[in-house]
């Protein structure tokens, strides 16, 4: 596969834009004084980091919908798991800074009576091991379902409703207090990330960076996964799973990986929201942020993953929006949004301009009936 | 798989019974296929045609019976991925085709190479992989589309584009499910021509409901009717069978 390929023109204006935004924005939020146009302020770096961080977990979602045809409505768990592995270490990085001054236990633990620190939360004041886990638990946790689910050969909707069942399951769990992670208030108060203030702008803007690079890069993976002949089956797949199986594909193992490594990309994006959110708690694995997450996918266009990134920032900015100016009309909005987008733009934002490029583009070149395949070197 | 033969056919099939909910698809149907050989099979509809496909390629398992291959596989112990790498491939009744892929990815899917999903995700393209990709689609005539969305094709194309698929997978056994339905006579005839030249070094089993399509095959014909084999023999034999015209007429 060549390098040309893998960037085609939308995924290296994207790359493109990214990069910038990784370098230019903490210049313009650190370095522009504040009088200047060109100086960006705290918050909008906080909530665009947050929107970068989103649009990872959606490119991670398209590539199992989008590419798979695996609906799964359970990505926030693996996004809410992720960002309880890195609450987890900014936990233990308090140390004896919380308002209990115990050294080894977190607040919630010393307010609870609890005399050791929990089996769960051994090794979390390493960084290395909470990043290991940031991709690990995720990694697991959708390796099992999978296992099950994919085996049994549970596909649409009802697959769709385990992994409803799956999110809603953990939310439960993560609700109660003696699962020893926080219970409704879940972690917060974070102090520093690997001795950075998390509260102070240069963090805040390395973190935003951090978060467009992992996006890209996340991109790039997602990229490269798809124009395999492996992501040729994913698509096979979509389309047509039991004629897939019928040329010899095992159709369960293709699904296991594709997801399981989608799920690890959600944990990424969970745990790069965390710090800049300063709190994770139960609520991340309600249903409807799952949801939300879909309709981002299905607004930026399905199958496109530049789509599904631009999806979740433009969803998610009209949130910001609406959540301001008119909170109570926010759920109607959205409703509103994803049937408008499914009646009349089911290829989504990016997925219609590239069909109406596409069709000028065939208007000028003509027929290419005879194209030569392209040769992998 | 015991290693030992069981029977000299390629394909053989024993007293299979398979029932959907009550009803008998599947009646005790018992069928022999010679290495090399290629058999048409016909039938009223519901006869069972289709379903022995399925049976024999792992999408039913049979209730009662004994389906083996190369003599000693058993095949109602197997899925249909591990069905298909043993050399099985099918093209099935209503054309299905990968719709949102190239008409050369088609044939680049089914194309025999290691199916495992690290392979297809970590592994390079085979040396002479167009050569052969070329090759096919000269044979089933489709070259000059090769670019184009397989959901775009005609109904006659995508049979074309289905038996061209077969052929990419090279398998011993190829079954083919009415590969003519909507085809012009023209094309009809082509596709007698293709099958008998790939009858050269695979064995096939083709069910069809085209008579004159079944006369031009020139082979050995297997009557199915209500779920188990009523004749069997030439076409002309086979067509002269009372209970085979009753079968017909009846209806
Ligand atoms: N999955 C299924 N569930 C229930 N009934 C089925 C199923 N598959 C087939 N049948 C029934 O079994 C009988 C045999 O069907 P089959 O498709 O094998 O017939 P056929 O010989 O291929 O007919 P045709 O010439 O119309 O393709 C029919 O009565 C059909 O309705
Ligand atoms: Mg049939």
């Amino acid at each position: 596969m060549t390098s040309a390929r893998l960037l085609d023109l939308r995924g290296a204006i994207f790359a493109v834009v990214l990069i910038a935004a990784a370098i230019l924005v903490p210049i313009a939020a650190l370095a522009v004084p504040p009088a200047s146009p060109f100086h960006v302020p705290a918050y909008v770096i906080a909530l665009t980091g947050k929107y970068l961080c989103y649009a990872l977990l959606a490119v991670a979602l398209d590539l199992v919908w989008g590419y798979c045809g695996i609906l799964s409505l359970g990505h926030g768990a693996f996004f809410a798991l992720g960002g309880y592995a890195m609450g987890m270490y900014l936990m233990r990085q308090i140390g004896a800074r919380g308002v209990y001054a115990n050294p080894n236990l977190p607040d919630f633990m010393v307010f609870l009576n609890w005399h050791d620190l929990p089996v769960a939360w051994w090794g979390f004041n390493s960084f290395g091991y909470a990043l290991l886990m940031v991709l690990a638990v995720p990694g697991v946790l959708a390796f099992a379902f999978g296992w099950f689910a994919f085996r049994s050969r549970v596909t649409g909707v009802y697959l769709s409703i385990i992994t409803q069942a799956m999110t809603y399951a953990l939310l439960l769990a993560f609700f109660r207090n003696d699962m020893g992670f926080g219970g409704n208030n879940g972690l917060t108060d974070f102090k520093d990330i690997l001795g950075w203030n998390v509260q102070a702008e240069p963090t805040r803007a390395a973190l935003f960076s951090l978060s467009a690079i992992a996006l890209l890069i996340g991109y790039l993976i997602a990229r490269a996964v798809t124009m395999s002949k492996f992501g040729k089956v994913l698509v096979a797949i979509r389309d047509a799973e039991s004629r897939t199986r019928f040329l010899g594909y095992r159709v369960e193992n293709y699904k296991l990986l594709v997801f399981t490594l989608s799920a690890m990309m959600a944990g990424v994006a969970g745990a790069l929201y965390v710090p800049q959110v300063g709190i994770i708690n139960p609520s991340e694995f309600a249903p409807a942020n799952s949801i939300e997450a879909v309709i981002w996918v299905a607004v930026g266009g399905r199958g496109t993953l530049v789509g599904a990134a631009i999806g979740a920032v433009l969803v998610n900015f009209g949130k910001t929006y609406f959540t301001g100016a008119l909170p109570e009309y926010w759920l109607f909005a959205l409703g509103a949004l994803f049937v408008l987008v499914t009646l009349f733009l089911p290829k989504g934002i990016v997925g219609t301009l590239g069909q109406l490029f596409a069709r000028e583009r065939r208007a000028a070149v003509g027929a290419r009936g005879n194209r030569v395949p392209a040769v992998a070197e | 798989m015991d290693g030992k033969a069981l029977t000299s056919s390629l394909l053989y099939l024993d007293g299979v019974k398979v029932s959907f909910d009550g009803y008998q698809a599947l009646r005790g149907l018992s069928l022999a296929l010679t290495p090399g050989e290629m058999r048409a099979i016909i039938g009223p509809n519901g006869a069972g045609k289709t379903t022995m496909m399925d049976v024999i390629t792992g999408k039913t398992r049979p209730d009662e019976g004994d389906v083996y291959f190369a003599g000693s596989i058993d095949l109602t112990a197997l899925d249909e991925a591990a069905i298909a790498e043993l050399g099985i491939g099918r093209k099935f009744q209503k054309p299905t085709v990968f719709e949102s892929h190239t008409v050369e990815d088609n044939v680049l899917l089914a194309l025999k190479a290691p199916r495992a999903a690290a392979a297809t995700l970590f592994g390079r393209d085979e040396a002479g992989i167009h050569r052969r990709i070329d090759a096919i689609l000269a044979t089933v005539g489709l070259s000059d589309l090769r670019a184009h969305l397989a959901g775009g094709l005609s109904h006659g194309q995508k049979q074309w584009l289905e038996i061209g698929m077969l052929l990419a997978q090279d398998p011993k056994l190829l079954l083919v499910d009415e590969p003519v339905a909507g085809m012009t006579d023209a094309e009809t005839a082509q596709t007698a021509q293709l099958l008998r030249s790939i009858a050269k070094d695979h064995s096939i089993v083709v069910v069809e409901h085209d008579m004159a399509f079944v006369r031009d095959l020139g082979v050995k014909v297997t009557v199915l009717h209500e779920g188990a084999v009523i004749a069997e023999g030439p076409i002309d034999q086979v067509s002269a069978d009372p209970k085979v015209i009753e079968v017909y007429l009846g209806r």
